[in-house]
């Protein structure tokens, strides 16, 4: 039984979760029906706890539990760290939406909790088969938020969509895992390290492929992109606040584990499958948003986008390619929680709003609300000295390092492109004309919290990039062993 | 692998010969009855009249979620016929483990119980 | 031969009955073709000597993932007759990429290899001649320790489903009256029975 506790302990950050997201539950359905704030507000306290958990687990070394399901070194805990970040960011500025939209339950937390908790136990998956039950704890919650609003037409719409598609996802993978658990003999990811080096076997090769299609779809990477946009545009505002953040952590880390924890050695395999979904994610993340109207809409391809530079970061396939994914992803989670505050923040007195044509003239009516979205849409554009620039340098210069000339230069094409509908709006908000009805004065005071926590980052990220970079270095590290 | 598959060849051949005999059933009348049908016979019959309407009509949505709870708790019945049968071998080790598992479902239980999604009315 | 013969008759079976879900008019006929399908999935499962799989194939998706399907094709009021319209339009597109997809997988199988190291991994004694242990049991013996993390996961999984049914689904009906048991039996002879004192000749 020693090995029970030393497994118990290792997981304690995820038992607490379980155990703690159950607890929320009873609590809301016996003494908080009608108060989902307070349970929003444990959930929260949950998150800390869990992240302050993950936190003090030792660093730098590789350890695992329950018979190799689980896996704990410094790129799980990095991860995780960023995914409870952007996770307990989305609850917070969550509570005063859903109050005023009346589509308030208690329900909401407990959900994002089991959420998390798959996401977690997707970064920390040992093997194929825990890589997959994280996977659907997380997805099938994420189904059921989406359509939270469920008298909503298009949320419903955006849940089942979403749950379609994103079951048959899941079958692709499930797929995929069969073919290379059929050659391996084993489901562990450093079983399959072994035994799987490329080029020997089509089999496998289909497997990866279908493996690949699966993720790609997690995060939303062309061509497996198709439920992004109406999924964003129909769930509530801070639900497609999360969806743009944590999912996209936990599924790249997810990626970057298999990757380079089960298939190292198929790597000339894989590349050419990255290298493509990246290009074709940059590209139509640029040329599609040109035309949108719906900010969420244009927050959609605009996360597609961004995957499609992270995965730059990915097919360089070294170590300095996985620390440059994960500093992109660090402070893509934290701009896109800026701006979704911002959306949140289009609020008139009639109701929310999500016409970008309704930011027209901010500059005059909300000279400071106007300013956090000039730079956090320049920092999207990769403006130095904002974050966003560090991000795609860093990005970049790994693709670079590897010789990757061709997907460097696609990535700034691109951006050029996308700055070109970011500048717009911020055109827009300078010098258009003032609306006839204007936002509401005042914004609540968690979201002045999350925004002013974004600007505090950018500062820092401005100031003293090291931190930011150097734990990501430990992290990437890790994974290369 | 092939001797216990003979433990199944009373199965299959029941399954074949109900298959059978269900089919020789339904295709017989069409050989050895008298059919000559003329528009009178074919029509409703006296103070019956033709459907008014499709019979199709909404289910309210109260029976799914009775039946997606009852899939629930089957899949959970699932998994414990594998644990019935190893129990003596896997230990207390297992047991609890069971009894986790199935505590799990008693908050999900609870919750259902609570916000009275057992109920009809 | 025998097992040859049943073999070929269930994979028929189960890629007929597969294509009638498809291709039926009837949505509830439609239903009871997949019911159908399982059911011969059921019979390859066992073919294939995993007799536990196929009971519980019967049990679960014939017993009950069916039924809820047949709910909510009834629950659905529409006419399908009039959604498969188009349908028919998308038949060559489905096609190309069904060949595809079959090309592909026949490529895959068709140079198909165990990796050498493959047979060592296997985790659990396997049920044959040797062991004399039956299917249901090798997966109890790894289900609850060694597949333990996975297990409790799956619980998880189901408590998640159950949070995500009701909320999606259960509405509260302002204005029910509903059977109270405790109200019932915590009733004193008190609260319903009052004695009148009526003197005589008075009348109420």
């Amino acid at each position: 039984m020693d090995t029970l506790h030393a497994d118990l302990l290792l997981t304690a950050p995820e038992l607490l979760m379980a155990v703690g997201g159950m607890v929320v539950l009873m609590f809301g359905v016996f003494a908080a029906q009608k108060r989902p704030g307070i349970v929003n507000a444990l959930a929260i306290v949950l998150f800390a706890a869990t992240a302050f958990l993950i936190w003090r687990q030792p660093a730098g070394v590789l350890a695992t539990a329950f018979a190799e399901a689980f896996v704990v070194n410094d790129f799980t805990r990095f991860a995780k760290l960023l995914v409870l970040l952007g996770a307990a960011l989305s609850i917070l500025i969550s509570t005063r939406f859903f109050e005023r939209e009346k589509i308030a339950r208690f329900e909401f937390a407990p959900l994002m909790i089991f959420a998390t908790l798959g996401m977690l136990m997707m970064i920390s998956a040992g093997g194929l088969i825990s890589l997959y039950v994280g996977l659907e704890l997380q997805s099938l919650a994420l189904y059921v938020l989406a359509a939270f609003n469920r008298d909503s037409v298009k949320a419903t719409e955006a849940g089942l969509k979403y749950f379609v598609l994103g079951a048959l996802s899941s079958c692709l993978l499930l797929y995929g895992s069969s073919l290379i658990y059929g050659f391996a003999g084993t489901v562990q990811f450093d079983g399959i390290q072994v035994v799987v080096d490329g080029g020997r076997n089509l089999g496998v090769l289909i497997g990866i492929v279908f493996i690949l299609a699966g993720l790609a779809f997690k995060v939303s990477a062309v061509p497996f992109h198709m439920w992004t946009p109406d999924v964003y545009e129909g769930a509530p505002t801070p639900v497609t606040a999360f969806f743009a953040g944590a999912p996209k952590v936990a599924a790249i880390a997810l990626l970057l584990r298999v990757l380079f924890d089960a298939l190292p050695h198929a790597a000339a395999d894989w590349r050419q499958i990255v290298t493509f979904i990246s290009i074709a994610s940059m590209a139509l993340g640029a040329f599609a948003a040109i035309g949108q109207t719906n900010i969420k809409r244009l927050m959609a391809y605009s996360s597609i986008g961004n995957i499609g530079y992270a995965l730059v970061g990915v097919a360089a396939g070294t170590e300095q390619g996985i620390s440059s994914v994960l500093i992109f992803m660090a402070i893509y989670v934290v701009m896109t929680a800026g701006v979704f505050v911002c959306i949140l923040a289009m609020r008139r007195v009639d109701g929310p709003t999500e016409k970008i044509e309704d930011l027209s003239g901010l500059m005059g009516s909300r000279p400071l609300l106007a300013l956090c979205w000039i730079i956090l849409l320049f920092s999207y554009v990769g403006l130095p000295p904002l974050p966003g620039f560090f991000g795609k340098y860093y990005v970049f210069g790994a693709a670079v390092e590897q010789g990757m000339w061709p997907l460097a230069v696609i990535g700034i094409l691109t951006s050029v492109v996308a700055a070109y509908y970011y500048v717009r709006i911020v055109m827009l908000i300078i010098n258009g004309a003032p609306p006839e009805k204007p936002f509401e004065p005042t914004m609540g005071g968690e979201l002045r919290v999350v925004l002013g926590g974004t600007m505090l980052f950018s500062a820092a990220m401005i100031i003293v990039p090291g931190i930011l970079v150097g734990w990501a270095g430990i992290a990437a590290a890790a994974l290369i062993k | 692998m092939a001797d216990f598959l003979t433990e199944y060849l009373a199965i299959i051949l029941f399954l074949g010969i109900s298959a059978a005999l269900g089919l020789v059933l339904l295709v017989l009348p069409f050989v050895v009855a008298p059919v000559n049908p003329d528009a009178e016979k074919l029509s409703a019959y006296e103070c019956g009249f033709n459907a008014f309407d499709d019979a199709r009509m909404k289910f309210d949505v109260r029976f799914y979620l009775v039946s997606i709870l009852f899939i629930i708790f089957d899949l959970e019945v699932a998994f414990l016929f594998p644990w019935a049968i190893t129990l003596g071998d896997i230990g207390l080790f297992g047991f609890w483990s069971m009894m986790v598992f199935l505590g799990i479902l008693t908050i999900g239980f609870i919750y259902e119980w609570k916000k009275g999604a057992l109920e009809w009315e | 031969m025998l097992i040859a013969i049943a073999f070929y008759l269930f994979a028929a079976i189960t890629i007929a009955a597969a294509v009638m879900v498809v291709a039926s008019r009837n949505p509830v006929h439609s239903v009871l073709f997949l019911i159908l399908a399982f059911f011969s999935a059921a019979g390859l499962f066992m073919l294939a000597g995993a007799e536990f799989l196929a009971l519980i194939l019967i049990v679960v998706y014939v017993g009950a993932v069916a039924v809820l399907f047949l709910f909510v094709v009834m629950m659905l009021d529409i006419d399908i007759a009039e959604l498969r319209q188009g349908v028919l339009d998308y038949v060559p597109l489905g096609a190309l990429i069904g060949i595809i997809m079959l090309i592909e997988i026949s490529m895959a199988l068709g140079v198909w290899a165990f990796a050498p190291e493959a047979g060592g991994a296997v985790a659990s004694p396997w049920p044959d001649a040797v062991s004399k242990i039956t299917n249901t049991e090798a997966i109890g013996h790894v289900l609850y320790s060694q597949f333990i993390y996975v297990f409790q996961a799956s619980g998880l999984v189901l408590l998640v489903a159950m949070i995500g049914a009701i909320v999606l689904t259960l509405r509260d009906r302002p204005g029910v009256r509903r059977q109270s048991v405790a109200a019932q039996v915590g009733r004193r002879r008190e609260d319903g029975v009052e004695l009148k004192d009526v003197k005589p000749g008075q009348g109420l």
